[in-house]
């Protein structure tokens, strides 16, 4: 280093943070501009969108968003993602937080069994799994109904939710469970009075992942659900796009709406989405 | 009363265990089943073939092969292209540059939306007639090379396997920063105070360190990459001819499109094993290296 002088160093130096400055802007703009220009197509009209390359439309055409509510089925699918996403969140934190407070915390015989049971089919894939559900869910009469999609989906999430809660439940300070029962605090009490409460951190990672897992999913809606009126969004706007493959700002706008929410998801919660990613890949 | 007790404990995983035994374990059990029959998923007749359809697969099935292989060369590109991108990211933001908060939130934000949106977005960009991509390759002045990027046989799997790339690399880069953020700071410091290089100080403490994140994040490129699915579907849906199916396509369309459950199943069981496989031998890579440093 003392072979430099100090000026040749410092533009040496300010040049290569300038270079990585430079690239990673570069890579943050490849990230930004496909959202862009959905979001900009979706404000122009069937004439304008496949000449008018501007990433600003000089009309905000916001009419498309109307009809691609009614009349493009957007409305009832956007309606069917937050049902579907809030029953099955749901499912997944009530349920999974019980199993994963019996597993921290109580004791049964087959505990550790069980809790290795639900983790190796978090490690083993079975690609070919979906047809056994497909058998089962027509052998239940589940098929095209709500509950054929939310059940599986709600089983979908337990095992990395419960393997998250657990981690954090046997975290939590035993005195706390003592001084709870010699209150006379019963199990139940303790779970849904103390434990519950005091694993919102927890519960907030779980609620994101599942958020973003079921809002997102694609391949189980296309095997279960053929009727329009229960489909969701992502369902919905392949059944859009396979009907009027040229209405571009249509399904731009559909689009448009489907991502809103995820964006609204991701920027209000980001800090618990990166943690929870950090801890299950690291500590896991 | 002991007995009573561990009963009532018993009620926390019954709901559980209930949907897991229902839509995990049952499933589970009855690919396997169902991958020694030769059944249309409908009639009650189900024809006991024994290995027959694995056999099949194996000698005859050529495109289930080049499903593979399709997969394969996504994931070899990804496992190299997405994931060095990946790391040259998060080498930079953990130096902490400039802006490196902003950075993080928008590098991770393709990972965040459906591959459905992120397909359909895609395939107007390369739409041969009305795409981005050419407009901008005609602006300038490489006509000769636009075409139709997905219907083309020579770039369509490539087009793909960079979409993917597109929505994955943010993903490896969040896990690799949390790595790299891992590394105690008074190991640079005596790197440096020894008098190492930049490069030397990569070479001799971060790589070391890294290697199991890097083992980590190698495993989960794989086994996403190679389940692709929703990319493919709302882009090429396989094709032009067969360049871009992969094999959870195929066992889509061996099930829902010709209705051979049976044959379909055994498909799903020779991936699942080849991927565990694939995950094994990274381990014990894994493994290797962090004895021999």
């Amino acid at each position: 280093m003392t072979m430099y002088s100090v000026a040749q160093y410092r533009a040496k130096r300010f040049g290569l943070k300038l270079a990585v400055q430079l690239f990673c802007a570069a890579v943050a703009a490849t990230c930004l501009f496909p959202l862009f220009w959905m979001v900009s197509s979706s404000f122009k009209t069937q004439e304008t969108v496949f000449s008018d390359f501007s990433l600003i439309p000089a009309k905000f055409h916001w009419n498309n968003y109307a009809e691609a509510w009614t009349k493009g089925g957007f409305g009832t699918y956007f309606l069917n993602s937050l049902f579907y996403t809030t029953v099955v969140v749901t499912g997944i934190v009530l349920i999974g937080s019980l199993a994963a407070y019996a597993f921290a915390r109580l004791r049964f015989p087959g505990r550790q069994f069980l809790f290795m049971l639900f983790l190796a089919t978090m490690m083993i894939p079975i690609p070919g799994a979906f047809i056994a559900l497909y058998v089962l869910l027509n052998k239940l009469g589940l098929i095209n109904t709500h509950w054929g999609y939310i059940l599986p989906q709600i089983n979908g999430g337990l095992a990395l939710s419960i393997f998250l809660l657990k981690t954090f439940f046997e975290k939590l300070p035993k005195d706390l469970e003592d001084s709870a029962r010699i209150d006379g605090c019963g199990k139940w009490g303790i779970y849904w009075n103390l434990a519950l409460p005091l694993a919102k951190p927890a519960i907030a990672v779980v609620i994101i992942f599942n958020v973003l897992a079921v809002w997102n999913e694609y391949l189980l809606a296309m095997l279960v659900l053929t009727d329009k009126e229960l489909m969701p969004l992502q369902r919905g706007l392949m059944v859009f796009q396979g009907a009027h493959i040229t209405q571009y700002p249509l399904l731009m706008a559909g689009m448009t709406l489907s991502v809103i929410p995820i964006i609204v998801v991701y920027l209000l919660m980001q800090r618990y989405i990166i943690e929870g990613i950090t801890a299950g890949a690291i500590k896991g | 009363m002991r007995f009573k007790d561990q009963l009532e404990n018993y009620l926390f995983v019954l709901p559980a265990i209930i949907l897991f035994a229902v839509f995990s374990i049952y499933p589970f059990l009855k690919v396997f089943q169902l991958s020694v029959y030769e059944w249309d998923g409908i009639s009650s007749m189900m024809r006991f073939v024994g290995l027959a359809n694995f056999w099949d697969i194996f000698r005859h099935n050529g495109v289930w092969w080049t499903s593979v292989w399709n997969a394969i060369y996504i994931t070899l590109l990804a496992l190299t292209f997405q994931n060095i991108l990946a790391l040259l990211l998060a080498l930079a933001c953990d130096k902490g540059i400039r802006g490196g908060h902003v950075y993080r939130v928008i590098f991770y934000l393709p990972p965040v939306l459906s591959g459905i949106v992120v397909g359909l977005i895609w395939s107007w960009i390369y739409d041969g007639n009305y795409g981005l991509l050419n407009h901008w390759l005609k602006a300038i002045g490489l006509d000769s090379l636009t075409r139709s990027w997905l219907s083309d046989p020579k770039t369509a799997l490539t087009s793909v396997a960079v979409i993917h790339m597109w929505k994955g690399f943010g993903w490896g880069f969040v896990i690799l920063l949390a790595g790299l953020q891992n590394i105690p700071r008074e190991l640079y410091e005596a790197a440096r105070v020894d008098g190492a290089s930049g490069w030397q100080v990569f070479k001799e403490v971060t790589v070391p360190m890294m290697i199991p994140v890097f083992i980590l994040v190698a495993i989960l490129t794989v086994l996403g990459t190679m389940q692709i699915f929703d990319i493919i579907i709302s882009t090429t849906g396989g094709g032009p001819g067969y360049h871009t199916e992969v094999p959870v396509t195929r066992i889509l369309s061996t099930m829902t499109g010709t209705s051979q459950f049976g044959y379909a199943c055994a498909e799903g069981i020779m991936f699942g094993i080849l991927l565990l496989l694939v995950s094994l031998f990274q381990m014990r890579i894994g493994k290797t290296f962090r004895q021999a440093p």
